[in-house]
Formats: structure tokens, sequence, C-alpha cells
């Protein structure tokens, strides 16, 4: 009983919680760089949670055998195996998402969400308690995204879920917003409207979150990073701080 | 002299209107994470510049003659980010041990760059694009360069932002993005620049 308890705590954390594009700043390239449209964004969603899911296992399960010097490129090997399989998965049933996501499918490999979680609980918990948070991680980032560009797709083009007959294999082609449609906001598409958008939801999820007493989102810029520990940076950071107080 | 032309559009291209950070979204962490002083946004930007341009030349010869030689080029991502983290690595050993000054400038930031996507982003670009090496290494150069103005211009920003009374909810990170998306649309004024350099 005790058990599922916490698997259901471990499932639901990364939705909420600890939304890793919200609550731990991680994964912010692909969330920018997809988000244009709704149908992308679930695309990169599901494409990234499969691969999460798959390494966190597999990492899991080797997590005794791999020895502790050459985690980072035994991590690094394994998940790009598995981006690699997604990729060619997607080139082959569903081309019209390689076409959307272009570079930033390749780039799956290098998103800190992947490797934070190989890094920060896979490594040091049991395979099916790593599935499930694998789950819960990539559900919290789909989610992330597709409230992002759902913001982004209504503003900037007027339509809702563009596009999105061409993943599922039919010809719906989602909605499209009385008025919005005619006269729509194009910025909101354009890199300067992903920031912005960003920027406004994490403020919001940073409102909620206080009220409920929660610490809001920092980026912990090295520390949430699974290379801090063989990087200095944070140190010369420190260093910098401590030598202007001094000047004063 | 087309040639000429062409890289130079290329290089331009590269810094104004697809810059890495501001409009392709490419290294964003790093952008966020160590823009907070000029002085570690340029060591960081420097660093990014050699590595691009390192593992462009490196990562070229093997892509054309060795996977797509013999058919396999489903192998770049698994290929190229190994090959990347080796030579991050092999360049820090080096440095280290021959040039402790360049090393205690730039190799601190080096190991924060192996994940970095733009590294592998470009790599990946390059040959999206079809580009010849020459091609690559201006893209990968003009790339850096171009992500060099992006972190020094916010380290700038940032640096005001710091002294401003912001609404409590929007402090920290919200504000950040919020400029981010300014300097972004002040680089949205360089579109079609660069078509008519030439004309």
């Amino acid at each position: 009983m005790a058990e599922k308890k916490s698997l259901r705590k471990e499932f639901s954390k990364g939705i909420i919680l600890e939304n890793p594009v919200l609550r731990l700043v991680l994964g912010t390239c692909p969330t920018l760089a997809t988000t244009t449209s709704v149908s992308s964004a679930i695309g990169m969603g599901i494409s990234a949670s499969i691969v999460l899911i798959c390494s966190n296992i597999v990492i899991s399960a080797l997590r005794k055998v791999i020895p502790q010097k050459v985690r980072i490129p035994a991590y690094i090997v394994i998940i790009a195996s598995f981006v690699t399989i997604v990729q060619m998965l997607v080139k082959a049933f569903v081309p019209v998402l390689d076409e959307q996501l272009g570079v930033y499918l390749p780039l799956i490999v290098v998103n800190c969400i992947i490797l934070g979680r190989a890094e920060a609980f896979a490594s040091k918990n049991g395979v099916l308690a790593s599935a499930v948070d694998g789950l819960g991680m990539g559900i919290g980032f789909t989610a992330a995204l597709f409230l992002i560009s759902s913001i982004r797709e209504i503003l900037g083009a007027g339509t809702f879920l563009s596009g999105i007959g061409g993943l599922i294999g039919n010809d719906f082609d989602g909605f499209s917003v009385p008025f919005l449609n005619d006269n729509p906001m194009l910025i909101f598409v354009l890199a300067p409207g992903g920031f912005f958008v960003f920027g406004i939801v994490m403020a919001l999820a940073n409102k909620i979150a206080e009220s409920k007493g929660k610490p809001k989102a920092e980026l912990k810029g090295c520390e949430a990073c699974p290379m801090a520990a063989s990087c200095s940076i944070r140190e010369t950071q420190d260093s910098c701080d401590n030598k202007k107080e001094a000047d004063k | 002299m087309e040639m000429t032309k062409g890289l130079i559009s290329i290089f331009m291209t590269m810094i104004l209107t697809q810059n890495f950070i501001l409009s392709k979204f490419l290294g964003i962490c790093p952008f966020l994470g160590v823009s907070k002083k000029v002085n570690t946004a340029v060591g960081m930007s420097l660093a990014v510049i050699f590595v691009m341009a390192l593992s462009t030349a490196v990562t070229y010869p093997i892509n054309k003659y060795l996977l797509a030689a013999n058919g396999l080029e489903y192998l770049q991502t698994i290929v190229f980010i190994l090959v990347i983290a080796a030579l991050v690595q092999m360049v820090e050993i080096i440095l280290k041990k021959y040039m402790p000054a360049l090393y205690n400038s730039l190799g601190i930031y080096l190991p924060l760059i192996t994940t970095n996507c733009a590294v592998l982003g470009v790599v990946t670009l390059n040959i999206d694009n079809g580009y010849n090496f020459a091609q690559s290494m201006v893209c990968s150069v003009g790339g850096g360069v171009g992500f060099l103005i992006a972190m020094v211009m916010f380290a700038g920003v940032r640096s005001r932002l710091e002294s401003c009374d912001i609404p409590k909810f929007l402090k920290g990170l919200p504000i950040t993005l919020v400029a981010a998306s300014l300097v972004s649309l002040s680089f949205l004024g360089f579109a079609g620049v660069v078509e008519n350099i030439f004309a």
C-alpha cells in the first residue's frame, strides 16, 4: 500500500509541483522553439517523453553496472540511441512532424530534462519508480508545452490545433478563432513572442506556487545542470561576487 | 568573388537574422544562466565559438567520408554527440597541461558546453543545409559570434534590470524572459538587411 502511494507521488510531482519547464526551468530551448503551433508542441512533448521514459528505464536497470566516473558519457550514449530510434520512427510514420521539428528532433539528446532526470532520479532509484518518474515528467513537459503553444497559436495565428490531422493521420485541421483569425498578432508566433509568453506563464506559475506556500521558480543555472559536478563555473561566479564585496 | 559574397552573407545571416539565441532558441541555458556579468558572458561565448568551430572542423570530414560514404547517416546523432563530448574533454586536458593561462580564462566553461544545444545544433544545421566545408566553418563561427553579441548585449540589459523596481511576481526569471523578448524584438528589425547587402 505504502509503495503504491509513493509511486503515485513520483508520478504526480512531475506534472505540477516539480513541472520540469515551469518549476525546474529545464529544457527551455525546445520549449521556446517548438511552441509556435500546438501540433508541433504536442509532437515534441510526446517524442521527448518516449525518450525520457525509455532512457530512465535502461539507466535505472544499469545503475549498478555503470561505473561512477564514466556515467555521464554512458547516459549520453543511451539517450542518443533512443533519440535515434524515435527519429527514425518519426521519419517513417509521421514525416509531417519531422518537417515541423527539424533540427530540434535530434537535439532531444541535449535536452537537459532527460539527462537531468537520469542523474537526479534514475541513477538512484528502481526501474518501476524511474519509469513512473519519467512518465510524470514527460506529461508535465507536454502539458507545459501545450499551455504555452495554445496561447501563442491562438493569439499569433488565430487557429487552434491547426495541422493536428497530419499527426494522427486524418484531415481534421483544427479550429479557427473568430476575429483573431482575420487579424492575427503575428508577433506571438515569432521569436520575441516565445520569450514573452514563456515569461508571463512562468510568472503566473510563480504566483500560484506562492499562494500555496511553495518557493518560486529560480534558474539554479548551474546546480540544475547535470554537468555541475564536473564544472567550476559556479565557483568563479561566487569568487567574482566575493571580490566585488571586498572592493566595497 | 561570388563565393566570398556567399560566405559573407552566411556569416551576416547567422549573426543578425538567424541569431542562435534570439531567433533559433539554441543555447538558452547559458543565455539565462551565465549572462549576469559581462566578463563571464564573454568568456562563455569565446569558449562556445572555439568549440563550435572545432567540432564543425572534426565532424564535417567524419560525416562526409565515414558516415555518408557508407550510408550510415542515421548514426549522425550518436556519433556527433560523442565526438563533441570527447573533443571538449580533450581540449580541456590539453589546455590545462600546456596553456594554463588560457585554461583559467576559458577552460572552466568547457564542460558546460558539451550539453549546449548550440554546438550539436550548428553541426546538424550545416548538414541539413548541405553546406560545403568552407560554408560550414563560416556558419559555425558566425553563429558563435552571434551568440557572443547576444550574450554581451543581454548582460548589459540585465545589469540595468537589477536596479529596477519590478512587480514581485515578475522578479527573477519571468522579467528576464520578458527582457529577452525585447532584445529579440530589436533583432527582428534586421530582417531583410542581409539579402540587400549586395543588391
